[in-house]
């Protein structure tokens, strides 16, 4: 059990106490509690910007604290000064995009940088694999120790960082929302594994936004809120409410805000429609109306959303407009055709990083704010910015704030307001809450419902089942490139999709 | 801070160039002087309109390696019309378009063939150097005794108001190309293309067709500054512009722009070309041979790198 904030506990591996740290002047963690025994998988929770990884970067040494009462790791002091150090006092983090290199094989992932080398001084191969493959097997993971990483799915690519964390002889791990990537029999896997870590007495700290995680994994949770800790206790003495309530600093009461519309006439029409990945899916949307997609990883709703949007070429199949058939052969022919996308993975397909947010939100939309020419109205522009922050209620220091400052759920507003600047009649949200912490979630579905009652048709692909369920009208089901059920809302159960995803 | 400060200490190569003009002013007292600094200005000039292209080309994430054997051609080409008594406005809009089409082509073998940029333009750069030769037969065409000579040579050694036409050929290049890059849809095009282009095909962004747009600029301004070039020569060398591509993308890199793609100001460019113009013009002076004044370029250029690497990390 960990203690009340301030006592120390003689039991623990990693013990912080007063942690503070500040950047340019601004205070980030200020007298921050946090420890942790062996064997204990502690939940570190909290939105965005309470200071989450500001801690665990100062724990894996590659930020320094300014000051702390105590920083002990294992009796000796904590306060590392580089990750190699941290690392070689056994600290290990696996991050929420993951280290690896896709085109080396999961064996010459696992060994990086110390190879074992044969007599000759060449690399010993027959040991890195057999190396490996006893670290997989040690997480029971049959994974092809001879497969590039690029080819092996993010939960197997996860179970090789995790291995790797091992042949270090880690005896911390720190894991940075390990399941958003993950399907629900992968998470199952992982929590499997995670499991078998704590019985092995490593210390596990799980950072993750998903609450009902960390019921069922996790044994104590620390919640920071605005730099300071805020709660530090068993999981077993919390309900959801509470600890959403310690997070925000106040009660979050209907998380998943369902907003009934009277539906509008049909906008989309999807007609067998075949794409990379996609087969033969046919599905019609209304105007103020969500339509959920849910499925496994790999069951084609990206790749249907792309097809979609004309950012992967039809195979087979039409796609109507508001009864218009439209041709889809490049991106801005969906654009024009009033279909918007916004992407799942932020960092690689939504937004340009280190662009401003101004010419990240208006890039799509350029065209609307440009003479004969293409001379930008920049006064235009930058109003209507300025109106989609607001609206949005984006937190930054300005339009000219570069995008990679903002947090996950800043972005995805960035991102969604970008979407919407073209004034769609279609928009297809690819995991629009992914990395997005509680509070900026209830804003993101806000604006979601916002859309649908002015008669926008959504397209809602997500693998976080209780959003999809208490977001959507309908919801489809696709497996394998196909739609393998359809359920109108109220018939649609966690275990009814999943039984359609599997199957 | 007050906001001269501001724009400094946003703007390493605009202290560097500062730097640079205070030391060498105080060790040679001819640096200083109207003659000297337009003397530096018109040597730079050529370097600065190719370095605009460039430019762009590398904000989109590309290089272009060709640009020295485009102008060499373009160069030819142009000398070959005025000597055939072709207008001198016509003979000069035939090269730009030749230039243009030159670097456009380079943009498809890019753009839409999927190849390295470093690979198609040096590709380009041999074909290119190779037809300049076939086109001269080795030997320099002057632009000869024609009606149009005397006009053509005011392009590359006349002045406009006491101010080498080079120098004000340069200048209008920046201002124009630098307002197409910030106040254009074609220049947000050319960042975003270059700081991501995933996110700028999903943006609707018709990507193959925007780098032949932008190395078509880089092959235009390279024409451009060959008809410079063979204008103040009065003839065109066939191994004119050998190693320019290597000068402007110094000039580029030391203004700041990240070969990276997607960052970097034209106003750094230029800043850029001026230190390696003050910086020839310096050793000049100083009677510094000709041998070393390349590895103290090379210097200037890997500081400048370093500091770029620093910044980004």
């Amino acid at each position: 059990m960990a203690p009340a904030p301030g006592t120390p506990d003689p039991d623990a591996i990693l013990d912080l106490r007063g942690v503070d740290k500040a950047f340019n002047g601004v205070s980030v963690l200020e007298g921050v509690d946090f420890s942790l025994r062996a064997g204990e998988i502690m939940a570190l929770i909290g939105e965005n910007g309470a200071g989450k990884s500001t801690l665990m970067r100062i724990v894996t040494g590659i930020i320094t604290a300014d000051r702390a009462t105590t920083m002990t790791w294992r009796g000796g002091p904590a306060g590392f000064a580089t990750p190699r150090r941290a690392m070689d006092a056994g600290i290990a983090m696996i991050h929420q995009e993951l280290n690896l290199l896709p085109h080396l094989t999961v064996a010459e992932n696992i060994g990086l940088g110390r190879e074992p080398l044969t007599r000759l001084g060449l690399i010993d191969r027959a040991r890195l694999r057999r190396d490996a493959a006893a670290l997989l097997a040690r997480l029971r993971q049959p994974i092809d120790v001879d497969r590039p990483v690029g080819t092996l799915s993010v939960g197997q690519q996860q179970m090789v960082e995790i291995a790797r964390a091992l042949s270090l002889d880690a005896r911390l791990l720190i894991m940075d929302e390990p399941t958003d990537a993950l399907t629900d029999v992968e998470t199952a896997v992982l929590f499997e594994v995670i499991r078998g870590l704590k019985a092995e007495g490593k210390g596990i700290v799980y950072i993750s936004h998903r609450l009902g995680e960390i019921f069922t994994l996790c044994d104590s949770v620390t919640v920071l809120r605005d730099g300071r800790t805020v709660h530090r206790g068993p999981v077993a003495e919390l309900d959801e409410a509470t600890l959403i309530r310690h997070m925000v600093g106040r009660a979050i009461t209907d998380q998943y805000p369902y907003l009934a519309c009277p539906p509008g006439p049909e906008r989309l029409a999807v007609e067998g429609v075949s794409a990379e990945g996609v087969r033969d899916v046919s599905f019609t949307a209304a105007g103020g109306e969500i339509v959920g997609f849910a499925g496994l990883m790999g069951a084609g709703r990206t790749e249907l959303g792309k097809a979609i949007f004309g950012a992967s070429p039809l195979r087979a199949g039409r796609i109507r407009v508001d009864g218009q058939e439209v041709r889809l052969r490049h991106p801005r022919d969906g654009i024009t055709a009033g279909i918007a996308y916004v992407p799942e993975d932020r960092k690689a397909e939504g937004l340009i990083q280190p662009h401003s947010i101004r010419t990240n939100m208006s890039l799509a939309a350029l065209a609307r704010f440009c003479r004969p020419g293409g001379v930008i109205r920049r006064a235009d522009e930058r109003a209507a910015v300025d109106r989609f922050m607001a609206a949005f209620a984006v937190r930054a220091r300005g339009i000219g704030a570069e995008v990679r400052t903002l947090s996950g759920g800043n972005q995805q507003k960035v991102s969604l307001a970008k979407a919407l600047m073209l004034s769609p009649r279609v928009v297809i949200l690819d995991e629009p809450t992914r990395g997005v912490d509680v509070g900026a979630r209830r804003e993101i579905y806000g604006l979601i419902n916002e859309l649908k009652a002015g008669g926008l048709c959504i397209l809602l692909m997500s693998s976080d089942m209780p959003e999809l369920l208490g977001l959507s009208d309908r919801i489809l089901v696709m497996a394998g490139g196909r739609l393998t059920g359809r359920f109108a809302r109220g018939e649609a159960t966690q275990e009814a999709i999943m039984a359609r995803a599997v199957g | 801070m007050n906001a001269p400060l501001q724009v400094l200490s946003r703007n390493k190569p605009l202290i560097g160039l500062i730097v640079l003009m205070t030391a060498v002013a105080v060790m040679s007292p001819s640096f200083l002087t109207v003659d000297n600094l337009l003397n530096i200005l018109r040597q730079t000039s050529i370097n600065a309109v190719i370095a605009v292209g460039m430019t762009y080309v590398i904000l989109s994430g590309g290089i272009d390696l060709s640009v020295g054997s485009v102008l060499a051609l373009c160069g030819a080409v142009c000398a070959w019309l005025v000597a055939g008594d072709v207008s001198v406005w016509l003979a000069i809009s035939l090269t730009l378009l030749l230039g243009a089409g030159l670097g456009a082509m380079n943009g498809a073998v890019v753009g839409f063939g999927g190849v390295q940029p470093f690979v198609a333009t040096l590709v380009a750069m041999t074909m290119l150097r190779g037809a300049t030769l076939v086109f001269t037969d080795g030997r320099p065409i002057t632009t000869g005794t024609g009606a149009g000579a005397d006009a053509f040579w005011s392009v590359g050694g006349g002045y406009v108001a006491g101010i080498p036409v080079p120098v004000v050929i340069a200048a209008l290049v920046f201002t124009v190309f630098g307002l197409v890059l910030t106040r254009t849809r074609f220049g947000r095009y050319t960042y975003a293309v270059g700081g991501n282009e995933v996110v700028a095909r999903l943006s609707g962004i018709r990507v193959g067709v925007q780098k032949v747009a932008i190395y078509g600029v880089a092959g235009l301004l390279a024409a451009l500054a060959g008809v410079i070039l063979t204008a103040r020569l009065e003839s065109a060398q066939p191994t004119a512009g050998a190693g320019y591509e290597l000068d402007a993308i110094a000039a580029v890199v030391v203004g700041g722009t990240s070969l990276a793609g997607g960052r970097g100001t034209l106003f750094g460019t230029l800043v850029g070309a001026l230190i390696i113009g003050v910086l020839n013009n310096a050793l000049n002076l100083m009677d510094v041979s000709s041998y070393y004044q390349m590895i103290a370029k090379g210097a200037v250029i890997l500081l400048a790198v370093l500091a770029d690497g620093r910044r980004s990390q």
